[in-house]
């Protein structure tokens, strides 16, 4: 088995699939803690539903870089979820559960009014499932991956604090005079940002897993914000790993593993909370 | 002088007023409380005094050289805050963030703050506690040993006993009182006409039509007082 691991990791695609992946898992997990706290668990999966609508639009262009495209318009649509409109008519929850189903329709009806190759279903699966773009990226690709999770790190360090304000209590942190709406903006930016470039990883379906898992695992056995932040980055770097290296071996997909991972990580977690109470 | 006066104030949401021709004036030292029947206002009245929304007309003037984030501010908790993974300490320490100005940590000045404000409450044997592990009166004295970060003159309370036992809602009045006689002015929203008799100075009653401003004495000779008091005892 090592051996086989040792041939593999002389392939340069299966070294750059392990940092992308390692570093796209620290980020959606830096910020999932704040977005399940924040009820807005499902938040993943319907901005990468609306990344997918858009990216077909983008294939169908035959734009060079889709990320021209998709990366604003999923941004917008990020402000548009999290701005929290205490009047508005429609609810966040409900809010995400259109604009989700909303633009997976959209997308696989672009796909199939205008194909851009034979196998339709193969590529829906392909952007849905993530099951190959990993295996497929160029140096190129890991440099925007890697210099975005050093971005996304640092804002997230700086403004630990006032995530973390702003996350427990938007009121009070309002009423003490924080800018509450440029940190949810902060965090609308950030999040779409990091889906956009998960979908490469995991594709759009299971963006969710790697949002939500290390937050719940940490979240069911640790007391502390600090102490659950930092678990979920580990955590969730450490099932990126495994995932990946399964997958290799097993040569099962690598999305599903990894959130396999998570998930196996999850119920453990999930265990130890409840026996202890 | 006043530091905290309202005129002809309106508040509510989207432009429809909920309720008109607030005027108060509140000076260093108060305990004013806000008394009326549900949906009456009373929250909204607090929130733009907060700041939270604006007002629909009229106007909040800070007086006595106090600036709009020296307020501290106890609001009725929310579910989010219901299962949250945070130390008390990381939720007291929170209470300094206006001090942050532009800097991004906490300094030690804030962290022995934040200290000094656990130990006001009683609570330091629960610093490294999850807050929602905690009883709900003693999840109130979190929430108020952060308003005290926040604050040494002005602290609002929206309904602070809300869904407390007997015991512990005297305890908490108690700890407002003594927070009172320190020389923080309060403002509370409050259902309970008891505490607001033991310990009010000064009343704003609003009702359907309209909001009444009196000191405590005057309240109680006056036809709405005698009328509440009466209901709310029985």
């Amino acid at each position: 088995m090592l051996d086989t691991l040792t041939l593999y990791l002389q392939f340069p695609f299966v070294r750059y699939a392990l940092i992308v992946g390692v570093l796209i898992s620290l980020c959606s997990s830096l910020l999932g803690v704040t977005l399940v706290l924040k009820r807005y668990s499902y938040i993943g999966d319907g901005l990468s539903h609306v990344a997918f609508g858009v990216l077909t639009i983008a294939t169908i262009l035959k734009m060079a870089s889709t990320m021209v495209l998709v990366l604003p318009v999923t941004i917008f649509f990020a402000i548009l979820l999290l701005r929290k409109g205490q009047n508005s008519k429609i609810n966040g929850d409900a809010a995400i559960a259109v604009l989700s189903v909303g633009a997976l329709a959209f997308g696989y009806l672009m796909m199939n009014l205008f194909p851009s190759s034979a196998n339709i279903s193969g590529d829906v699966c392909t952007t849905l499932f993530g099951s190959t773009s990993i295996l497929t990226l160029t140096p190129a690709d890991v440099w925007v991956c890697g210099i975005m999770a050093i971005v996304v790190i640092i804002i997230f360090i700086l403004f630990y604090n006032r995530i973390f304000a702003v996350t427990f209590d938007e009121n009070f942190a309002n009423a003490v005079g924080t800018k509450v709406n440029f940190y949810n903006l902060l965090i609308a930016t950030v999040i779409a940002t990091i889906i956009v470039l998960a979908m490469n990883l995991v594709g759009s379906l299971l963006i969710s897993a790697l949002v939500i898992f290390p937050a719940l695992s940490a979240m069911s056995i640790l007391k502390s914000f600090k102490s659950v932040t930092i678990f979920s980055a580990i955590s969730s770097m450490i099932c990126a790993f495994a995932g990946i290296l399964i997958s290799i071996l097993a040569g099962t997909p690598v999305g599903s593993t990894i959130v396999a991972a998570d998930l196996a990580l999850f119920v453990v977690c999930y265990i130890i909370g409840r026996i202890r109470g | 002088m006043a530091i905290l006066t309202a005129k002809d104030l309106a508040v509510g949401y989207e432009g429809q007023p909920v309720l008109e021709g607030i005027n108060f004036e509140i000076n260093a030292g108060d305990y004013f409380c806000i008394v009326g029947e549900n949906g009456s206002g009373k929250s909204t009245t607090m929130k733009t005094l907060l700041g939270l929304q604006s007002p629909i007309s009229g106007d909040i003037i800070f007086g006595d050289g106090l600036a709009k984030n020296e307020i501290g501010y106890l609001p009725q908790q929310s579910i989010v805050q219901k299962d949250f993974p945070a130390s008390v300490y990381e939720i007291v320490l929170s209470g300094c963030q206006n001090n942050l100005g532009k800097r991004f940590f906490y300094n030690k000045e804030d962290k022995a703050m934040a200290l000094a404000n656990i130990e006001r409450m009683g609570i330091t044997h629960l610093k490294d506690r999850c807050y929602r592990e905690l009883s709900g009166g003693q999840q109130q004295r979190v929430l108020l040993a952060r308003a005290l970060c926040a604050t040494k003159r002005l602290l609002l309370l929206d309904e602070p006993v809300a869904g407390l036992d007997p015991q512990v809602t005297n305890e908490m009045y108690s700890l407002i009182k003594d927070l009172n006689n320190e020389g923080l002015t309060i403002i509370m929203i409050s259902h309970d006409i008891t505490a607001v008799l033991d310990y009010a100075t000064h009343v704003f009653h609003v009702t359907a039509n309209g909001a009444e401003y009196m000191d405590i004495n005057s309240y109680v000779n006056s036809d709405l007082g005698k009328m509440y008091i009466r209901k709310e005892e029985q």
